[in-house]
């Protein structure tokens, strides 16, 4: 019950600052939007880095690291510090020169006026949203995996002992789950909530927090909670690393623990003995998704100078690793003979930090750990939320509707409503069978790298087309729907795009390359050809995006 | 060589570098708790953050002088 209290106290405490924020709310869309382009440095790196570091940075690549050792530092964390900072120092700033002159507030703007194309949007939302609801997805999945595990109680001899809530406390359809190795077998409570709050009762819970506080502080409100929230991760990740270490490592000194912790780490999860290094290098596509995540590009666009980026720029590798190098060891710690995992938590990787945090800290500190994750987990989700509706007023229902038909209360409105449904599908989806967080994320991740080489070209190619745009996209979405529904839709996490080679260049006579590799190929094929094929944007449109190269 | 280029060739070698297949099959550990992999990258990480600094000393690619007026903020 201890942790619930803590839970809760922190998620009242995430209210309080958006009512904090709604008061220097100043009653405009764009002020609710995009913070009146009011963000300073600091606030832009945090607000940045809690956006981009989600469920996936903390639960998944722990889950991930368990499963497949310590590689999984450089497959994603050591090439995001290089790309990421990479993607806001080339698009970022640019983005936000263009969007403070034209005032953009969306992506999709930016494309109408650059490929002189009004309805870019019908077919690039629905591709975006797409995308981004599998990113929500993670967060909500994760936020109920993680409550239900620090609120359950533990198994003994074939009966849930020391649950926060005894069994009929809730709706049967809420506490008994179906037995992963019998699933004929009938729904039970050992199977089910173990005494902890429910999965869909505590995902519904987060999404109904995150909810009222964009609702009440819009993107000022998010730009603080993330701050505050990011802090908080970071923070308590590294008390989280401290106590586990301490207490698997069980030595006199910190130090000693945590030599003898990772002395015991099996070899294989040492190593990356399993991973083809061609696969390795492919993995390096993903964080280019961040060049195209709309949510992202929002943040961009709040930022009070260029020089504002500077700071995010160079210190989000270090955030980075700050983060994942604890995480990614913890779950290695897990593979050892240290600490027994128990089957039904090794089989879902999501289960293993909130596990750890459960049976080694007590219930104080397990409670604040507990708030750190949800704390990375929610900060994504509002920026998420926030987007997901300035693009359905800006993007779909004005220009459908025509400029200046909607008051700034009614675009309000719009956009919150939509933004409910959206969650309402999401959380939907939650309840269905549940992915391994990393597999989900890096298949979110690799549909909107595959759309870099749009937001590449609009900036830095002129001879970019309205056609090839148009191409590039199609592309994308086809390659991406292609290969996700190959991988038996996320529930094969080796699923790699094979290419055959001689045995000379590889003994296993083929390249297995990440798909991401081959949705990125696929749709610079396209930009490029349709472009090259089609008739050049106007002189105005050049002039416009092109000042300097135009004449 | 002007500064630029020279950090922009060390972002290309920051992308070698991580290529690291010499400590593939490598298990040992780096002041007796941090896998060798797990130490390179995050090595990788801080060379990152130092790239990126010089980058925002010599090509910051937007003059601060010539950042352009706000478009007109709806009501």
């Amino acid at each position: 019950m201890t942790q619930l209290l803590i839970i809760c106290g922190y998620l009242g405490l995430l209210l309080l600052l958006g009512i904090g924020a709604s008061r220097l709310f100043r009653g405009t869309s764009q002020d609710y939007m995009l913070a009146s382009h009011s963000i300073g440095p600091f606030l832009l790196l945090m607000s940045i880095f809690g956006t981009t570091m989600t469920a996936f940075a903390l639960v998944g690549s722990t889950g991930e690291s368990f499963k497949e050792g310590v590689g999984v530092y450089g497959m994603l964390a050591s090439s995001s510090g290089i790309i990421h900072s990479l993607c806001f120092f080339l698009l970022g700033v640019k983005v936000w020169k263009l969007g403070k002159a034209h005032g953009y507030r969306t992506q999709i703007q930016f494309f109408r006026d650059r490929l002189e194309s009004r309805w870019i949007g019908l077919l690039l939302f629905p591709v975006l949203v797409g995308l981004v609801i599998p990113y929500l997805l993670i967060g909500v999945m994760a936020s109920g995996t993680v409550i239900n595990k620090v609120t359950a109680g533990r198994i003994e001899q074939g009966k849930v002992v020391g649950g926060t809530f005894a069994e009929g406390t809730f709706p049967a359809f809420l506490e008994r789950g179906s037995n992963p190795k019998a699933p004929a077998a009938p729904p039970s409570f050992l199977y089910g909530s173990q005494g902890g709050v429910p999965k869909p009762l505590a995902s519904l819970a987060i999404c109904g927090i995150v909810l009222i506080y964009v609702f009440l502080g819009g993107m000022r409100g998010t730009a603080w909670a993330n701050t505050f929230q990011t802090l908080v991760f970071m923070v308590l990740g590294v008390v989280t690393f401290v106590v586990i270490a301490w207490r698997l490592g069980g030595q006199e000194t910190f130090w000693a623990s945590l030599q003898a912790a990772s002395a015991a780490i099996p070899r294989e999860k040492l190593t990356r003995m399993h991973l083809p290094p061609e696969q390795f290098l492919t993995y390096m596509f993903v964080p280019l998704s961040v060049g195209m995540f709309p949510h992202l590009f929002q943040h961009w666009l709040t930022a009070r100078s260029a020089a504002t980026f500077k700071l995010p720029v160079v210190a989000h590798p270090l955030f980075i690793a700050i983060v994942w190098v604890p995480c990614v060891l913890i779950g290695a710690w897990a593979t050892s003979d240290l600490i027994t995992i128990p089957p039904p938590v090794a089989a879902n990787p999501n289960a293993v930090l909130p596990f750890l945090v459960k049976k080694l800290a007590g219930p104080v500190l397990g409670g604040f750990l507990t708030a750190g994750i949800l704390a990375a987990i929610m900060s994504s989700l509002d920026s998420q939320f926030l987007c997901l509706g300035t693009m359905f007023t800006e993007d779909i229902v004005q220009p459908l509707r025509g400029r200046n038909r909607l008051s700034d209360r009614q675009e309000l409105l719009v956009a919150r409503l939509f933004i409910i449904a959206i969650v309402a599908v999401t959380y939907g989806l939650s309840l269905l069978e549940p992915r391994r967080v990393f597999t989900l994320g890096v298949w979110c991740f690799s549909g909107f790298s595959s759309l870099f080489p749009l937001i590449l070209a609009a900036l830095y190619w002129p001879r970019l087309t309205k056609a090839g745009a148009y191409a590039c996209v199609l592309a994308a979405a086809g390659s991406w729907l292609w290969l996700f529904t190959a991988s038996d839709f996320a529930g094969r996490p080796n699923f790699t795009v094979d290419i055959p080679v001689p045995t000379a260049f590889d003994a296993d006579g083929a390249w297995q390359l990440m798909p991401v590799a081959a949705m990125i190929g696929i749709s610079t094929l396209a930009v490029t050809v349709v472009s090259l094929l089609t008739k050049p944007p106007s002189h105005v449109t050049l002039r416009r995006f092109f000042p300097s190269g135009a004449d | 060589m002007k500064p630029a280029r020279v950090v922009w060739a060390l972002v290309v070698l920051l992308v070698i570098a991580h290529q690291d297949v010499w400590f593939w099959d490598d298990d040992r550990l780096v002041f007796g708790f941090l896998p060798i992999t797990l130490a390179y990258h995050a090595g990788i990480s801080v060379a990152a953050a130092g790239t990126w600094y010089l980058a925002t000393l010599f090509c910051w690619p937007l003059d601060e002088t010539q950042t352009p007026a706000a478009a007109e903020e709806q009501p």
